[in-house]
């Protein structure tokens, strides 16, 4: 039990610093020359008011640019309300099971 | 080093959220990590608040009220103490 | 819970909180907040009248065929908005494709389409919390 415990503690620290390494290396948060703001992010910002009609931009992009995503979604959710229903609902109606 | 947008005070509410997330794996009391999991949730609202997201924010707040509330009453139909 | 001053404060307290949850569903295409976050605080107000003021209180608020009926209704809401575009002629799901009118910018009818899902989703989260919790509450210990 003892013989295990260095192995297992050296691997943890090695992921640790691969991790504290790849963390050092990205770009400041929020500078405008990040990669994450990219063309798409820029065309969203230029059209959505025009294309949605809508205020808020991430409304805009929730339920109109990817509201075939958010319909899905949905359905997750009631797929879910179903498993706990399925699995919690012990009442029977009369004439049910046996 | 450098240019970052995260304050010191942001900073420090980061930190309570590690101290919190790692208080509720060594909390046995279920009840008790609970109660920790809704203040991880209020602090990680305001830290979306911070980066200017309050859509972000809100929906963190009422998802994160509403699942302390599930896991209270998740807890009140099973047993309190782990193990 | 059959405690007083819980009694009097929720019901001081819900009428407000059921209207701000409603308001965060119509105005998530103005302002902050979406039909998620507005569903969530619904439903967390119809749970906090059921925890102060008995199962069967709860209960007779919101009855099991009105939550069956949403819960099945509302994805069935979502596809029929996007089923619009389609008899339009344009792709599923489509708003400004469809020739709809989106308004004028910041209006409350603003956006064509995406009040009335925004709508849709919100009741239905709402519902989908109130069904998880008496689910949870009436199964027996």
């Amino acid at each position: 039990m003892k013989l295990r415990t260095l192995p297992i503690l050296f691997i943890l620290l090695l992921a640790a610093y691969v991790v504290l390494v790849a963390v050092a290396e990205l770009p400041p948060y929020g500078m405008s020359g990040n990669p994450v703001q990219n063309q798409v992010s820029e065309g969203y910002i230029e059209n959505a008011w025009e294309e949605t009609g809508v205020l808020n931009m991430i409304t805009a992009i929730v339920l109109d640019y990817r509201a075939y995503d958010t319909m899905f979604e949905t359905i997750v959710l009631f797929t879910a309300v179903l498993a706990v229903i399925i699995t919690l609902k012990t009442t029977e109606k009369e004439g049910g099971g046996k | 080093m450098g240019f970052t947008a995260v304050d010191y005070g942001t900073m420090v509410m980061l930190l309570i959220l590690v101290v919190a997330s790692l208080a509720m794996y060594f909390i046995k009391d279920l009840l008790h990590a609970v109660i920790v999991y809704g203040a991880y949730t209020l602090i990680m609202a305001l830290v979306w608040l911070q980066m200017n997201t309050p859509d972000i924010a809100i929906t963190e707040a009422a998802a994160g009220i509403a699942m302390t509330v599930l896991m209270m009453v998740v807890i009140s139909r099973t047993a309190r103490k782990e193990d | 819970m059959r405690d007083f001053i819980l009694k009097r404060v929720a019901a001081l307290l819900l009428p407000f909180i059921q209207m701000y949850g409603l308001y965060v569903i119509l105005h998530g295409h103005v302002s902050p907040g979406g039909s998620f976050a507005g569903g969530i605080v619904v439903g967390l107000a119809f749970i906090a009248f059921t925890t102060i003021y008995g199962l069967e209180r709860g209960r007779a608020k919101v009855p099991e065929k009105v939550t069956t009926l949403v819960e099945s209704y509302g994805t069935l809401w979502y596809g029929m908005m996007g089923m619009v575009g389609v008899f339009k002629g344009a792709p599923f799901l489509a708003n400004k494709m469809a020739g709809i009118d989106l308004g004028e910018l910041g209006a409350l009818s603003s956006g064509g389409l995406i009040g009335l899902i925004g709508l849709g989703v919100g009741i239905r989260v709402a519902s989908t919390m109130i069904t998880l919790f008496f689910t949870m509450m009436e199964e027996e210990p």
